[in-house]
C-alpha cells in the first residue's frame, strides 16, 4: 500500500462516514449526546480538505495530519480519541512511503493503545475499543496463519462487527453513555460502529 | 497571578462560569474556552489553546473542564504546549473556578490554587 492508496482510503472513509452520519447520530441520540455522526462527518470533511493541500508521500505525515485535523475539528470525544489513534499510528510509520501488512497491524496496535491511554479505558466498557481490540486480535491471528492482506482485513472487519453486536449486551461505564447506565443495554455503541465502518472501508479499498 | 481557564462543551456555560469567578476576583485572569468555532456544542482544541495562552503569565495556569472530550482535548493541548506550569484539575467546575479565582487573586501559587479548586469537591451546599 503506497501513500496514494492511503490518501484514497482516507477519502473513502470520509465518504462512508458521511453516508453513515445520520445512523451514527441516531445511535448516539439513544445513549450519548447525539453528535457522533455529525462530529465525525465534520472532522473527516476537514481531513479531506487538508489532504488535498498536503504535499507529502510520507504516510506517517499523512496519518499524523489526519489525526491533528480530527482533534481540532471534531469537537466531541471522538476527536481526541480518533485523533490520538491516527497520530500514534502515524508515529509508527514515520518516513515510510509504502506499508506492508505488518506495518498496518503495527499502526492498528499503536492506535488501540492510544485510544486506551487517551480514554483511560479498556475492553468491555462499551466503547470503540470493543470493536477495535477484537478486530486487531483477529487480524494478527489471520496473519500468523499465513492469510493474505484482503483475507486478514476481512477477518478483522468480521470481528469488529461481532464487537459491535457485543456492545449491545453490556452496560456503558465510560463517556456520556455511562449516565444512561443499565438503559444502555440493547443499544450498540456509536464509537464501535464508526470504527467498524472505517475498517470495513479500508478492507473494501484494499480488496478492490 | 495564576491564570484560570474554564473548558466546557457550552460557550454560554464557560462564559457564565468566568463571569461568576470574576465577581469574586475581578483582577484574576480567567478565560473561557467553550463550544466550537461555529457556535455549536463541543470542545475546541484551538479555543482551549488560545484561552491558555491568553492567561499564561509567570505564575502558570490552572485548567478546569466539564467532562469527556473537554478533558481529553485539554490533555492534548497540554501535551503539545511544552509548558510545565499548566495544570488540569479534577473538580466541580463552577465551585472550583470560584475557589481557584479567589485563591489566585489572593496571590497563592499554582499548587495552592490547584488544592483550593480540589477542595471544592468537598464543599457542601447544606
Amino acid at each position: 500500500m503506497n501513500s496514494q492508496k492511503v490518501v484514497e482510503i482516507l477519502h473513502a472513509v470520509s465518504k462512508k462516514i458521511e453516508e453513515e452520519k445520520d445512523f451514527l447520530t441516531e445511535l448516539d441520540n439513544v445513549i450519548g449526546d447525539g453528535d457522533h455522526g455529525i462530529n465525525m462527518a465534520r472532522g473527516f470533511q476537514k481531513v479531506e480538505e487538508k489532504l488535498d493541500t498536503l504535499q507529502t508521500t510520507d504516510i506517517g505525515n499523512i496519518l499524523k495530519t489526519t489525526g491533528m485535523t480530527l482533534v481540532s475539528t471534531v469537537g466531541g470525544a471522538s476527536g481526541p480519541l480518533y485523533g490520538t489513534a491516527f497520530m500514534k499510528a502515524g508515529m509508527v510509520v514515520a518516513g515510510k512511503e509504502e506499508l506492508t501488512l505488518d506495518d498496518f497491524l503495527a499502526c492498528m496496535d499503536a492506535a488501540a493503545e492510544g485510544v486506551k491511554m487517551r480514554g483511560k479505558s479498556t475492553q468491555g466498557e462499551k466503547t470503540m475499543l470493543d470493536s477495535m481490540i477484537p478486530a486487531l486480535e483477529a487480524m494478527k491471528k489471520a496473519k500468523e496463519e499465513g492469510q493474505d492482506t484482503p483475507a486478514v482485513l476481512q477477518k478483522g472487519t468480521e470481528a469488529a462487527k461481532e464487537g459491535v453486536e457485543y456492545t449491545k449486551t453490556i452496560i456503558a461505564t465510560k463517556g456520556r453513555a455511562s449516565y444512561v447506565g443499565e438503559r444502555s443495554i440493547g443499544h450498540q455503541d456509536p464509537g464501535a460502529t464508526s470504527f467498524t465502518d472505517i475498517l470495513e472501508t479500508i478492507c473494501n479499498c484494499v480488496s478492490a | 497571578m495564576v491564570g484560570i481557564v474554564v473548558v466546557s462543551h457550552s460557550a454560554h456555560l464557560a462564559e457564565g462560569i468566568v463571569e461568576l469567578a470574576k465577581l469574586i476576583a475581578q483582577d484574576c485572569p480567567v478565560a473561557a474556552a467553550g463550544g466550537l468555532e461555529d457556535g455549536s456544542f463541543g470542545t475546541s482544541y484551538e479555543r482551549i489553546m488560545n484561552a491558555i495562552e491568553s492567561v499564561h503569565g509567570s505564575d502558570g495556569v490552572l485548567v478546569l473542564m466539564d467532562m469527556g472530550s473537554a478533558v481529553m482535548t485539554t490533555e492534548m493541548v497540554l501535551e503539545d504546549l511544552s509548558y510545565d506550569d499548566i495544570k488540569m484539575v479534577d473538580c466541580p467546575v463552577v465551585e472550583g473556578a470560584v475557589a481557584a479565582a479567589a485563591a489566585s487573586s489572593g496571590g497563592l501559587s499554582l499548587e495552592e490554587v490547584l488544592r483550593e479548586a480540589q477542595g471544592a469537591r468537598e464543599m457542601r451546599k447544606f
